[in-house]
This record gives structure tokens, C-alpha cells and sequence, in this order.
């Protein structure tokens, strides 16, 4: 790098005159700057440059050293070598700097290659655990009837007889009522085996007020053989609505939208006459099936319906079980089996899977 | 109830209906069909023949040559094997090109000899072989001497017949007879009936049958109608073919012409009949009575049966002859010989049916009726019609009259229906006529109609009928449920919700289930041996047992969660998932009497079991074992979560079946003192050693408390503003001195200056005097208002250490 001449036309005559140390230190400092700019230009490395920067800059490096003798000069010479001894050093510095980043910039670039990693490696696990499927139908099913006005009620596993049975209309010599069929405790005490006696307990709780909305999910059992359809232990889900002028086609329209949302929008529904003694009219229902549509498949036995619940009209001796006048009340239930949704939901061939609880089966069932 | 189109054609014109159509309409309007059977299991071309003379085979001892006239204009050469062939016997002909099920007939030479067609077995028509009448089990079929010369098969065996499966709810039991599904088939097409009319069809021959036989009602609860009627001179022989045809039909074996018009007459009416051989019943008199203690009766299968107090019998003037309304006695069975009958038609109670049959095992198509209640007005008809037939096909004669006790008649009931009501009911329009209409149809009669209100006369046979809704119920099922409309409920609109308790319980899955703990179902019964694992979280209670449980190993129903999580996780670990994380929320049972007479409590648990490594093998991570404090952390989880965290004690009090020095108990404190919540810890090494698990640690707390003190409220509390000042002691004190009582008397003494301490490091061994340890705490000093001065922040901090010194003996780590 040169110095601009023009610049010191003046300095020039004024050594001229003073002789000639000014001459000889701002030679000094621009052979300094020369040699200073040499070296760094062929530096390699940050070390390299750190012992050049200190050599030429440090507290006892070489300009600092030149600048020693400006004790020497007048007042009028020292700040314009002081001038010039600024210029070499920002000169030296400049360069250094550009160095510096460019060293930065190589170790960044070694740095970034050197912490590649394989991104095709799995990342460390998130405790991964999950709902029992048959939770996660009760809630998608309480959710459906929650968004509709329902409350969720429960009731306790073991029941009388009067609310298993004799207040939902089953006399006492109804063949339901066996011991063959029934887990019993005592002669009065059984488990329950539908999930219906928490309507009638609900009802005497609700002490004639109405509307009485309600779903009831929990456990049921009955005296069966295990097998891939039947589980001693299983899970129901019961509702019931009793207010003024209740109809079955309000029980149609309340399945429907509830089908529509477990199932999807486009599921129908059909009611076929049954019987329950707990309901009067008591029908069985129907929803097309779901995986094809209602054309017919392997799920639905080529019908193109799935039998999934059973409901009706309550019967005017449960109202009064209730506490309820039937001339003045009426109301609708329906009841379905958790275990047998969730089959068909999830494609589940056999019961059983449900109480195994194997790892491989119940953390599946996870998604929305 | 199998329902034979082909006999329902008597009282009903089926013309232009086929069979499935049919089904798919009963199946639509209340009655399940099952299925439809065609009793034609591929037959074609099998004609009667008349041998006309039989020839032993030439060069076979088995084989004999018949020549045959099965109207085919030639006499027919056939080769048959059968050993009961013989000239002058009318049998079923397969002729050549003929069909039968998996076979079809051609012309062949048999050991030389050509035969032109085959003799046919029962079983080779394909008919059943378990209702084949004795007869004609073996060899060919032979027909009765009057059957027509090369008329088809399929006519003479009622072949073409078609029949339909009805599944019965129990409260149709009406269809359990033909006359019944008749009544539904007319209501349903709209067609009309013509019915039987047995007293015009009987004549009575002979003296008043009240000088032959007498008949008595003693227990008057069990039997409300009992008659009799007396036939002499019967000719026991098979009955006729279309008797035996719609029997097989019907799933009945024909035995003779007296049973089986019984039986004909039981399935037509559904009034079950029982002939008793008159000459073997002592003193001529039938009486119903409650079995007497000690009495046996041999029932018609042989088998000798001890009849109890509670069970009816029939008997005559010295003992039981008949289990009423199950099975008839052996001593006075109709037998070849029989000459004289009393023919028996009753109404017994159902209850009492039932017992009986159920207790001795003994389950029959007349048990299966009474059980159910039998029509009383049809008592007297099926008894009239069941004498016709046996005058006119068994040869005897009907004396006169019913010889009979009870039977006081049975009003049909009057039902009043508002029309408001029903429609109301079902959310329809129906106008009076279309209502009154679909009554018709059901010949049920309707009086005028006064305001909107219709008498309904309710026929006997559908006592399932006993209020107005079960009226609507037949409109509405004959209406269609298709044509209801779909509406929704009318009327104030009700918030939906879940309770509190569901709401907590709610969370916490959701909690634990992202903290990696999956969630198992176990079953409400487990064993007896379990029961008595792990502290009762009802301290003096006592386990519920089932009275008649399926197996002993669920048999009792659950005190604790930790058993069946125990069994899953060996479940799991013997397919190689070891690493386990488990979460169960399910209810427990005691009685706080000894022996049951109230509901046991329930309580609703939260089970825990973690197993096995704390995360999977990686390959970048090290993999470490899960301790005591992976699942005590899942228990603080919960607590924090549920605004507890505060308010919770662990206590090392060695809990049962639990390692003595890894587990605790877990109190909750409140204002009325400390509340046990339940216990957390490593299970018992000797247990999970006889269990074959590797090391395991469970936790079960009761849910009530936590759903009770949940903190539901949130409230917002100011950012720090401030900086805190933290200070990080270290002091040596007995190894047997408990963190937790450390922590408790530092925040008692930090007073409201100190918001945080925590242990960060405890250490032992080394160059640390035996018997003692050292605990690392980390205290954060912070001040709401302002920036805190080393002072005042000296000042507390002295008295900290002081108090630990003073309370635990700490010496200061310097």
C-alpha cells in the first residue's frame, strides 16, 4: 500500500527545513507497514497471525517501538507522525481483521463438517404410553353424548336385585334372574349384569325432575364361557332421556346424530322390532355398515348392516320404578356393548385381547 | 320354532309370496327368521315303484333283483342291496338321470346283472337322520301300501316344503305354535285365516267318559285347568305320511299315530297333550298334586327321578304317573298294545314347569311352552282337535264329553288406547282408521272409538299384552319403524358435563399417559390368595366373595389393583416386553361385615407398576434400570398436577409384601390430621422371585381423596420481579435421618423468604465417617417487593443451619 504523495507536499518542505528525523521515522514506519503487510499476507494460520499481530501491535511490538522516538520531535512533528504512525496501524489491522474473519469463516466450515451427524439415526425416545382402547371409546362416546346435553352417570358394580332386576321390570321368576346366568353374591346381592340399574338410581336421585339426560358407561357381568365373542367381564354404555313428551322418533333422531358422529356422516341407522323388558316398544338397531358403505363385506356379513344396540321406549313400570308418573312422563333408552364398538371400530377379531392387556395389542390404538 | 310354509298353507293362502320375502317381511315386523330351509336337499327324478318280485343275484349273496313298476310304461329291471326289500312294497325309484344329494343315477351292470335305477334309503332322500321314525333307519325307505304308482318323491315326503326358522323373543311365545305364527303371517300380509274347527270336527262315539275317568285338581297354585278325554279302542300303527312329514318338518320324530298326533296337535296349538294308556292308570282317575317326599317317578326315557316337594306331578289313585307338563311316566306310555287312552290337556303354572325341568335336566317341547304359559282358551280346542284326529287316523272312539277340574274361562282383556297418547308416543300421524285397521289386522277387535280413545280386546293367546304401550308396540311394528319419523327432543336444552370426580379421573389418564404409562384392564375377580396380597387400603375390612364363581381363580372380587398388574406384567415379560410402564384405574371391593348382607364399598383406585429399564435400549444413550424413584416421581406427578404436591407425607413404614427398605406409605395431610392414601415401593424380592419377575415397583393410591381435594380453582400469582439469592449448603447427619424431614424443617425455618429447596446431591461412603451421610441442598431466598440484601438473607439462612443442627445434629460441610 502506498501513501498518497499529495498529502505531504507540506510535511515534505517542513522536513526539508527541519532535517531530517522526521524523514528517517516515517521511513521507518513505512518500511514497518511494508513488511508487516508481506508477512500477514502469507499467513496460514490464526496462531501465525496472533504472534504477527503482537509482534507489530502488541505493547512491545515493532510500531510501538518506532513510536518511541517521537519523543525527539517538536510539537509540530509529532502528530503528523503520530498521523502516519495511525495510518500503518489501521493499515496492519485491517488486514489482520479480514485474516481473522477469514479464519473464522474455515473453522465454522471445519466445525459444521466435523458435527455432521446421520440423520437417518433414531432420536431418542419420548415416554410413550397410552389409553386402553376400550377408554378410548367411553370417552369418544361420552364426549359425542356430552356435546348433545348428556351427564355421565355411574353406579357401583354390585347391585340388588331390585335394581338389577325387579325395578327394570324383570319379575322374579324371569329366567334373565338364574343363578346359572348371573354372578351372585348373596340371595339379594349380585354383580351387576347390565349397566341399566343406574338409570333407576338416577331417576330416584333426580327426584321427579326433569329432563333426565343421562349416559352410563361401566362394567357388566355375566355368567358366560370365555370365547373369542363372549367375556364374563364386559362393558356397557346405557342412556336415558325422560321428560314431557318424549318420542320414539326423538330416540331415532338422538341415534342418528350419534351414529353420524361415532361412525362418520354418511351411516344410517334401522330399527328392527325387539324385545326387552325394560322398554316398550323395544327395538334393535342398525347401523350400515361403515367400511363398506352398506354393499356388503367380510365385517358385515355381507348384509350391509352391524347390530349395535339394543333401545326403546321405557316401560311405564321402570318410569314408576323411577318415581316418575307414565301418564305424565316418558322417555327413551339405549343401551350398547363397549367391547363390541370397538371391534368393529378397530378391526378386533377376538374379546379376549381387551383383558390380556398385552403390550402388543393395547398400545396400538393410539391417533386421533 | 321351526314354521313349515307348506303346513301354514292350511290356514293361510301364501299364493304369490315367496319364502324369503315372507321372512324378510316377519323379520321386519318383530320375528327374527333364522333362516329358511328347503327340506329338498337336491332330489330329482325319484318316483314311487311297486316291486314286483324279488330274485337273489346270480353271483352276489347280498344283492337281489328286483323288477319294478314305477309307471314309466316298462317294468324296470333294479339290482338293491338292501336286506328289507320285497315284492309288494311300494319305495322310492331313483330312475336313470336322476338326482339325489352328491349323486346321480345312471344306467349300470352290477356284478353282471344291469340295473336300471336304484331303491332309496331315507338317508339318501336326505332327510334327517335323527327324526327318521325307528323304522326307517335302516334299509329302504317303504312307503305305505296306498301311495300312488309314479308319483314324485318330493310330494309324497312333503319335499317341496320350505322352512322357516322363527327366533323368539320371550315374550312371543304365542308363535310357538303354527296356528300363532298363522295369526302374525295374517297381520303382516293383510290376508285372511281359516282355522281348524274342532268341536264341529269331533264326533263322539260311546258312553259319557265321566264313567270311565275322573280327573282332580289338589294343588290349585300349579295346575288352574285340567282335562281329559277318554278314547277306547285306539289302533297304535306309524301315523300317515303327511303327519309325518310336517312333524319332520317341524324338527319332531314320529313315533305312532297317538304320539305323534299329540305332538301335531301340541306344535298346531301350542298346547302341549300327554296320552296316558287308560288300562294302566289306577282307579281311572288322573289327579294334579305337589310331589310327596321320597316319591320317585321312571320318566319315559328309563330314567328313575326323585321328585322333590316343589315339583307337580300327575297322579292316578296310587302314585305319580307323570312329571307334569315335563315328561310323562314310563308305566303308562302309549305301547303297541294300547288299546284304551286318556289324552291329557292342561294348564300348568310356568314357574313351576320351569324349576322342574331345569333341576332334573329335562327340557321338552311341552316344558319349553308351559314354561312360557300356555293360551287357557286353548286348552279345550287342542284337546277336542287332537281326539278328532285320533278317531279319524288312530281308529278310536271319543267318548263323550270332558272329563275335567278347574278351567273357570279366562276373559280376553280390554285395553283402552288413546290415539293422542300413541301418537305422541311414537312421534307419528296416524288417523283412527289406519290405527283400527292395523288391529284388524292383528284380529284384535276394536269397540267405537268415544273421544280419541279405542277398546282393544286383547286375544288370550297374546298374553305378552298387558298394557297400552304394548299396543302401541304392535302398531308400531306393523306400521313400520321405518315410517317413524326422525325428529329431536323438544323442550329445554340440558348443558352437558362430566362430574368432578369424572373430570379428575379424566386427567389423570391423560397425565399418566403421557408419561409414558400405558393404561391395562384387568377384571373385577381375582383370586382368593390375591386378595390377601399388598395392605388392605381399608384397614379391618373383609374380601367379597361370589357365591357361585366360574373358576377359583376368579372368585373373589378385587381388595387391590397390584395382583392383576403383576400377572400382566409376567404376561408381557414372557414376550419379551420387560420394560414396563402400567397404570390401571379401576374399583376395589370390601365389606365391613364379615358376612355380606348390604353392597360392599367400592372405591375407585389408581394402580401403578413400572419394570424392567427406564427407556428402551438406544444407541446413544446408556440404558439404566428403573428404582423407587421413577415411580415415586409418577406419584409426585399426579400430586403437582393436582395442586397436592404440598400436602403429601411419604412414610418408610415397610408396607406388607412390599421390600422392606424401598417402599412408604403415602398420606395426604388435611385439616382433621393425616389420611392414607395408599403405598408406593419395590415389591418384595421373595415375591417377585415365586412370581418369576425381575425386579418391580407398584403404587396404589384410593382416588376418592384426590378427587375430593383436587384443586379445581386456578389462580394467576404475580411474576418474580426480583432476583432471588440462592445458597447451597451441605451437611453431614446420621445415614438414617429421612431428606424429607431435612426439607420439611428447612422450609418450616426459611419462613416467606424462602421459596425453593431442593437436594441436589446425596453422598455416602468414602471419605464420609461410617454411619453417616451427606445431603446437598440448593435454597432459593426471593423477596415479592424488592431485590434482597446479603443480611437479610444471612440472617435467615443462620437459622436454617442452626435449626438443622440443632434438630438433626447436622454438622455444616464447609
Amino acid at each position: 500500500m502506498r501513501l498518497p504523495a499529495e498529502r505531504f507536499v507540506g510535511v515534505e518542505i517542513y522536513k526539508w527545513i527541519e532535517g531530517g528525523r522526521t524523514k528517517v521515522m516515517k521511513e521507518k514506519l513505512e518500511a514497518l507497514k511494508v513488511e508487516a503487510l508481506a508477512k500477514l499476507q502469507e499467513v496460514t494460520d490464526p496462531q501465525t497471525l496472533n504472534d504477527l499481530r503482537v509482534k507489530y501491535l502488541g505493547k512491545k511490538g515493532e510500531l510501538t517501538e518506532v513510536l518511541r522516538g517521537m519523543g525527539g520531535l517538536s510539537a509540530e512533528e509529532r502528530p503528523v507522525i503520530g498521523q502516519v504512525a495511525n495510518l500503518v496501524r489501521s493499515a496492519i489491522e485491517d488486514v489482520i481483521a479480514v485474516k481473522q474473519e477469514a479464519f473464522v469463516q474455515q473453522e465454522t466450515q471445519a466445525r459444521l463438517q466435523a458435527e455432521k451427524v446421520d440423520v437417518t439415526l433414531p432420536g431418542r425416545a419420548l415416554p410413550q404410553g397410552g389409553l386402553h382402547p376400550l377408554s378410548r371409546v367411553i370417552r369418544e362416546i361420552e364426549d359425542i353424548f356430552i356435546g348433545m346435553g348428556y351427564k355421565v352417570a355411574e353406579g357401583p358394580e354390585v347391585e340388588t336385585d331390585y335394581y338389577n332386576f325387579e325395578a327394570l321390570n324383570l319379575p322374579k321368576n324371569h329366567p334373565a334372574r338364574d343363578m346359572q346366568d348371573s354372578f351372585y353374591l348373596t340371595e339379594d346381592l349380585l354383580m351387576r349384569t347390565q349397566t341399566s340399574p343406574v338409570q333407576v338410581r338416577t331417576m330416584l336421585e333426580m327426584n321427579g325432575e326433569t329432563p333426565v339426560k343421562i349416559i352410563c358407561p361401566g362394567k357388566v357381568f355375566r355368567r358366560d364361557d370365555d370365547d373369542a365373542t363372549h367375556s364374563f367381564q364386559f362393558h356397557q354404555i346405557e342412556g336415558l332421556v325422560i321428560g314431557r313428551n318424549i318420542r320414539m322418533s326423538d330416540l331415532k333422531g338422538t341415534l342418528q346424530q350419534f351414529v353420524s358422529e361415532m361412525f362418520g356422516p354418511n351411516t344410517r341407522i334401522r330399527l328392527r322390532p325387539s324385545f326387552f323388558p325394560f322398554t316398550e316398544p323395544s327395538v334393535e338397531v342398525d347401523v350400515s355398515c361403515f367400511k363398506c358403505g352398506g354393499d356388503g363385506c367380510r365385517l358385515c356379513k355381507q348384509s350391509g348392516w352391524l347390530e349395535i344396540l339394543g333401545s326403546g321406549m321405557v316401560h311405564p313400570n321402570v318410569l314408576r320404578a323411577g318415581g316418575y308418573d307414565p301418564e305424565v312422563y316418558s322417555g327413551f333408552a339405549f343401551g350398547m356393548g363397549v367391547e363390541r364398538i370397538a371391534m368393529l371400530k378397530y378391526g378386533i377379531d377376538d374379546i379376549r385381547n381387551f383383558y390380556i392387556n398385552d403390550m402388543g395389542f393395547v398400545k396400538q390404538f393410539k391417533g386421533i | 320354532m321351526k314354521v313349515s310354509t307348506e303346513w301354514l298353507g292350511d290356514y293361510i293362502s301364501l299364493e304369490g309370496v315367496a319364502t324369503e320375502e315372507l321372512a324378510d317381511q316377519i323379520t321386519s315386523a318383530g320375528i327374527e327368521i333364522d333362516g329358511v330351509e328347503r327340506r329338498n336337499k337336491g332330489l330329482s327324478g325319484i318316483v314311487v315303484g311297486y316291486v314286483k318280485s324279488k330274485e337273489k343275484h346270480p353271483d352276489a349273496d347280498k344283492l337281489n333283483v328286483c323288477v319294478v313298476d314305477a309307471g314309466q310304461g316298462e317294468d324296470l329291471q333294479i339290482v338293491c342291496g338292501a336286506k328289507n326289500v320285497a315284492a309288494g312294497q311300494k319305495v322310492p325309484v331313483a330312475l336313470v338321470g336322476a338326482k339325489l344329494p352328491g349323486l346321480e343315477i345312471k344306467k349300470a351292470k352290477l356284478r353282471g346283472v344291469l340295473s336300471q335305477g336304484m331303491i332309496c334309503s331315507a338317508k339318501e332322500l336326505g332327510l334327517n337322520d335323527k327324526l327318521l321314525p325307528k323304522e326307517q333307519q335302516e334299509g329302504i325307505l317303504v312307503l305305505p301300501e296306498n301311495t300312488q304308482i309314479g308319483q314324485d318323491i318330493l310330494n309324497v315326503l312333503g319335499l317341496g316344503d320350505e322352512v322357516m326358522e322363527f327366533d323368539l323373543t320371550p315374550n312371543r311365545s304365542d308363535c310357538l305354535s303354527m296356528i300363532g305364527a298363522a295369526y302374525e303371517v295374517s297381520a303382516i300380509l293383510g290376508r285372511d285365516l281359516k282355522l281348524p274347527d274342532p268341536a264341529a270336527e269331533l264326533v263322539e262315539a260311546g258312553g259319557p267318559a265321566a264313567e270311565l275317568a275322573g280327573a282332580k285338581i289338589e294343588s290349585e297354585d300349579q295346575c288352574t285347568h285340567y282335562a281329559l278325554r277318554y278314547i277306547s279302542g285306539v289302533k297304535p300303527a306309524p301315523s300317515p305320511l303327511w303327519i309325518q312329514n310336517r312333524l319332520m318338518a317341524a324338527g319332531v320324530r314320529p313315533i305312532n299315530n297317538i304320539v305323534d298326533i299329540t305332538n301335531y296337535v301340541m306344535l298346531e296349538y301350542g298346547q302341549p297333550l300327554h296320552a296316558f294308556d287308560a288300562d294302566k292308570v289306577a282307579g281311572g282317575v288322573l289327579g294334579v298334586r305337589l310331589a310327596r317326599v321320597g316319591e320317585t317317578l321312571v320318566t319315559l326315557d328309563g330314567q328313575e327321578r326323585k321328585l322333590e316337594p316343589h315339583m307337580l306331578v300327575i297322579a292316578d289313585a296310587e302314585k305319580a304317573v307323570a312329571l307334569a307338563g315335563v315328561m310323562g311316566g314310563q308305566e303308562t306310555e302309549v305301547t303297541a298294545e294300547t288299546v284304551n287312552i286318556m289324552l291329557e290337556s292342561a294348564r300348568f303354572d310356568g314357574g313351576t314347569v320351569r324349576k322342574t325341568s331345569r333341576q332334573l335336566g329335562l327340557r321338552s317341547e311341552a316344558s319349553l311352552r308351559f314354561e312360557k304359559e300356555v293360551d287357557p282358551n286353548a286348552v279345550i280346542p287342542a284337546l277336542n282337535r287332537a281326539a278328532a284326529l285320533i278317531a279319524r287316523y288312530a281308529g278310536g272312539s271319543v267318548h263323550e264329553g270332558v272329563v275335567q277340574a278347574g278351567g273357570a274361562g279366562v276373559q280376553e282383556k280390554i285395553l283402552t288406547l288413546s290415539l293422542e297418547k300413541l301418537n305422541n308416543y311414537l312421534g307419528t300421524q296416524l288417523s283412527l282408521l289406519e290405527v283400527k285397521t292395523l288391529f284388524n289386522r292383528l284380529h284384535f277387535k276394536c269397540g267405537d272409538a268415544a273421544q280419541g280413545v279405542i277398546e282393544v280386546q286383547v286375544p288370550t293367546r297374546r298374553g305378552d299384552i298387558t298394557a297400552d304401550v304394548d299396543l302401541i308396540e304392535e302398531i308400531a311394528r306393523l306400521y313400520g319403524y321405518d315410517n317413524i319419523p326422525t325428529t329431536l327432543i323438544e323442550g329445554v336444552t340440558t348443558p352437558g358435563a362430566l362430574s368432578r370426580e369424572q373430570s379428575v379421573r379424566r386427567e389423570l389418564r391423560k397425565l399418566l399417559a403421557s408419561g409414558g404409562y400405558q393404561e391395562v384392564m384387568g377384571y373385577s375377580f381375582i383370586q382368593p390368595e390375591q386378595s390377601k396380597l399388598f395392605p388392605a387400603l381399608h384397614q379391618g375390612h373383609h374380601a367379597v366373595k361370589l357365591a357361585m364363581p366360574m373358576s377359583e381363580e376368579r372368585s373373589v372380587l378385587r381388595t387391590t389393583l397390584i395382583p392383576q398388574l403383576l400377572d400382566i406384567a409376567l404376561y408381557n415379560s414372557n414376550r419379551r416386553q420387560s420394560d414396563l410402564a402400567l397404570f390401571e384405574i379401576g374399583n376395589i371391593f370390601f365389606s365391613e361385615a364379615e358376612e355380606l348382607k348390604a353392597q360392599p364399598q367400592e372405591h375407585p383406585v389408581l394402580g401403578l407398576l413400572l419394570t424392567g429399564s427406564q427407556a428402551a435400549k438406544q444407541w446413544n444413550g446408556t440404558v439404566r434400570p428403573v428404582d423407587f424413584f421413577d415411580i415415586k416421581g409418577a406419584l409426585e406427578a399426579v400430586f403437582a398436577y393436582l395442586g397436592l404436591a404440598d400436602r403429601i407425607v411419604y412414610e418408610g413404614d415397610a408396607p406388607q409384601d412390599y421390600h422392606p427398605g424401598r417402599s412408604a406409605s403415602v398420606y395426604l395431610l388435611g385439616a382433621q390430621g393425616r389420611l392414607k392414601l395408599g403405598t408406593v415401593g419395590q415389591v418384595h424380592p421373595e415375591l417377585t422371585r415365586k412370581l418369576d419377575l425381575e425386579d418391580t415397583y407398584v403404587a396404589e393410591l384410593l382416588l376418592q381423596p384426590l378427587y375430593d381435594h383436587a384443586r379445581t380453582s386456578l389462580q394467576y400469582s404475580e411474576l418474580y420481579r426480583f432476583p432471588g439469592m440462592e445458597r447451597d449448603i451441605a451437611v453431614v447427619v446420621g445415614s438414617e435421618v429421612p431428606a424429607g424431614h431435612l426439607l420439611a424443617a428447612i422450609r418450616e425455618h426459611g419462613g416467606t423468604l424462602l421459596q425453593n429447596a431442593q437436594v441436589f446431591d446425596v453422598y455416602t461412603g468414602g471419605k464420609m465417617e461410617s454411619g453417616k451421610k451427606s445431603v446437598a441442598i440448593s435454597l432459593l431466598y426471593r423477596h415479592t417487593e424488592r431485590t434482597l440484601t446479603d443480611e437479610e438473607v444471612g440472617e435467615v439462612h443462620d437459622g436454617v443451619v442452626a435449626a438443622l443442627e440443632q434438630t438433626f445434629g447436622a454438622e455444616l460441610r464447609k
